[in-house]
């Protein structure tokens, strides 16, 4: 863990922040700091408001009091999800969200980097220098075989790698990913844990998850966040939350790990 | 076959088809061999053709439904139909140089807008300029309110319905429910002339041509895959940096144009138009012809909107009570039973054909299931 001088070095900085929907407070006072260049897992039962965390960050819903910044002073409030998405930050969705009519390709090629206005899009031509990046990306998510099949057409856990694929292909600062092992099989969750901390030397990374196997898996000796009620009940190393007596009664006392 | 054979029998198709359209017919024609009154049909048939790619190339291509769509291709109508009111000249019914329904109302002089209407390229302009306008408007603030789904569809179905209220009022002064007949001259031709009318013919066929090239090309843009990923996942759309609303905009604009040629083309052919083509059951109809022939393909809408008006030719006169049974009982059977709509029947009858062959072959036959798998329509039904 890096303390210290780091500690300035926030590449997502989450304080006092308040959301309530109709009367239910779905985030309460929550404050999140992200180091640059650290895979955080966050944990919570449903409803914590995990989901609600990451549309806040992502511009999809606006807190009501609070600060969220990106970096050192980009604020975050106020901006749109594209806005923000081309700042460099990645959502992946916890159902896989590709483009199920497209081939595996054209997902990839609309998900890399570059002009994303009407006319630009309009007469873009796709370079080798592009083509050439796609294919490296197919190599990484294992699709490579599947490069001109409809994404409707992969199995589950390749729709999310697909997906993965597609945040990569954005080259995003920092990655946000709900619930990538869901739906996976034991070894397709175990090699999605492997790609994402073999991400985490470029990117920073934030996971929400329920499979404790695989939150251990990424998690090693980094930080997990305790989200409960809208709040951070605790953040700690892996061990130390599994211990705490707060978040076993919370959650982990439900036995469902 | 592979897709290189494919693509070669598909730009085969479409050069034959559209120089039957554009050449063939207008010759047979001119020789006899077709009559007048089936040139003006299909004439009307290839209008529609347009406006149905208008609403395929939202609901299919986009997956908004608009019901209003009869709203651009009336006002490119009604741009049109002020040209050719000018072009009466003081041949009307009080042999006074403007407008019957003006002298009517009591007016002895043009009102200021009709003014430059004298003028076809002024008229030209407008079949795009105002059409285009209100298309932008209303779909900036429908597109930037986030308005999707079926309260796009309420919507815009409310648009063309206040439209067709305000044009059904004298004090429009655009003719009220009467609206525009009785044209003498386009361009210096008398309008009732069958050169004429071959020629309409021939500019129709050659603009549906174009206009069916033009999408071709959008559709294998990359602006054409933000198009059909907006329709499959909007939310990944904007969370990859798309401004999906502009690109809507976008759409809903070229869109209306389209409409709005077909509209233009189609008011010289039939010698009239009237609030009642903009009423919301317009745009209904020609979902019909998409959803019958069809939506997500280009070829779908132009075959619906010939199949389902020959149908309509037809039943008017042989079941006029009957005709708006028979349209809605076509639409649920091919929402029910054939979501791909005609263009998808060789498809369905190929594969059908291999797994019975495969069947007297082998009887194990879970695989022909895969390749029956209907095309995935998506949309908002």
């Amino acid at each position: 863990m890096n303390v210290g001088p780091e500690k300035t070095n926030f590449i997502l900085t989450v304080e006092d922040v308040n959301k309530t929907f109709d009367g239910f407070k779905a985030i309460t006072n929550l404050n999140f700091y992200l180091n640059r260049g650290e895979l955080r897992t966050v944990i919570g039962p449903n409803g914590a408001g995990k989901s609600t965390f990451f549309d806040l960050i992502t511009g999809r819903t606006k807190p009501d009091t609070g600060k969220i910044e990106f970096g050192w002073d980009i604020d975050l409030v106020g901006m749109n999800e594209y806005e923000i998405n081309r700042l460099g930050i990645g959502r992946k969705f916890q159902t896989p969200s590709v483009y199920i009519d497209h081939t595996v390709f054209e997902n990839l090629l609309l998900s890399l980097k570059g002009p994303r206005g009407v006319f630009r899009t309009l007469f873009h031509r796709t370079t080798s220098e592009q083509r050439d990046r796609i294919d490296e990306l197919l190599k990484l998510i294992r699709l490579d075989a599947k490069r001109d099949l409809r994404a409707g057409q992969l199995a589950h856990g390749e729709k999310q790698w697909l997906e993965i694929g597609m945040l990569l292909a954005q080259e995003p600062q920092l990655l946000l990913v709900d619930e990538p092992a869901a739906g996976m099989t034991d070894e397709e969750t175990k090699r999605t844990g492997e790609l994402l901390i073999s991400l985490s030397e470029k990117h920073s990374i934030v996971v929400v998850e329920h499979d404790m196997t695989f939150v251990k898996q990424i998690a090693r000796d980094g930080k997990v966040t305790v989200l409960h009620q809208g709040t951070v009940l605790c953040e700690g190393k892996f061990d130390e939350v599994q211990a705490n007596e707060q978040v076993r009664q919370v959650y982990l006392g439900r036995g469902k790990h | 076959m592979s897709a290189a054979t494919l693509r070669k029998i598909e730009i085969g198709a479409i050069a034959v088809i559209a120089l039957f359209l554009v050449v063939v017919l207008p010759l047979l024609n001119s020789h006899g061999v077709v009559s007048n009154f089936t040139i003006n049909l299909w004439g009307k048939y290839l209008c529609y053709a347009l406006l149905a790619i208008s609403v395929d190339l939202l609901w299919g291509y986009t997956g908004l439904l608009s019901l209003g769509q009869a709203l651009f291709f009336s006002l490119g109508g009604y741009m049109m139909g002020m040209y050719l009111m000018r072009m009466i000249g003081d041949l009307g019914q009080y042999k006074l140089p403007i407008p019957d329904f003006l002298v009517f109302l009591g007016w002895s002089e043009l009102p200021w807008f009709w003014k430059p209407f004298d003028s076809f390229g002024f008229a030209a302009l407008m079949i795009f300029l105002l059409p285009g306008v209100v298309a932008f408007v209303f779909g900036f603030l429908a597109f930037r309110s986030r308005i999707k789904g079926v309260y796009f569809s309420i919507l815009t179905q409310a648009l063309t319905y206040g439209a067709s209220l305000m044009f059904f009022r004298n004090d429009m002064l655009m003719g009220g429910n009467n609206g525009f007949t009785d044209y003498k001259f386009i361009l210096g031709h008398d309008i009732r002339d069958p050169a004429t009318m071959r020629g309409l013919y021939v500019v129709t066929a050659v603009m549906l041509v174009l206009v069916f090239l033009g999408c071709r090309w959008l559709a294998q843009t990359k602006l054409g895959l933000v198009q059909r990923a907006i329709r499959d996942g909007e939310n990944r759309v904007l969370f990859s940096g798309y401004a999906a609303a502009h690109f809507k905009l976008f759409v809903f604009v070229v869109a209306s144009l389209i409409a709005a040629i077909g509209g233009a083309l189609y008011v010289p052919q039939v010698g009239i138009i009237n609030p009642s083509e903009m009423t919301p059951d317009k745009s209904l109809e020609a979902v019909v012809w998409v959803a019958v022939g069809g939506r997500g393909t280009l070829v779908g809408p132009i075959i619906g909107a010939i199949s389902v008006n020959a149908l309509k030719s037809w039943a008017t006169r042989a079941y006029p009570d009957a005709w708006l049974f028979i349209l809605g009982g076509l639409f649920i059977v091919v929402v029910l039973l054939l979501p791909g709509g005609m263009v998808s029947l060789p498809g369905r009858i190929a594969a059908w054909w291999k797994g019975r062959s495969r069947r007297s072959v082998d009887e194990t036959t879970d695989a022909a299931a895969a390749s029956e798998k209907p095309v995935v329509t998506t949309g908002t039904p």
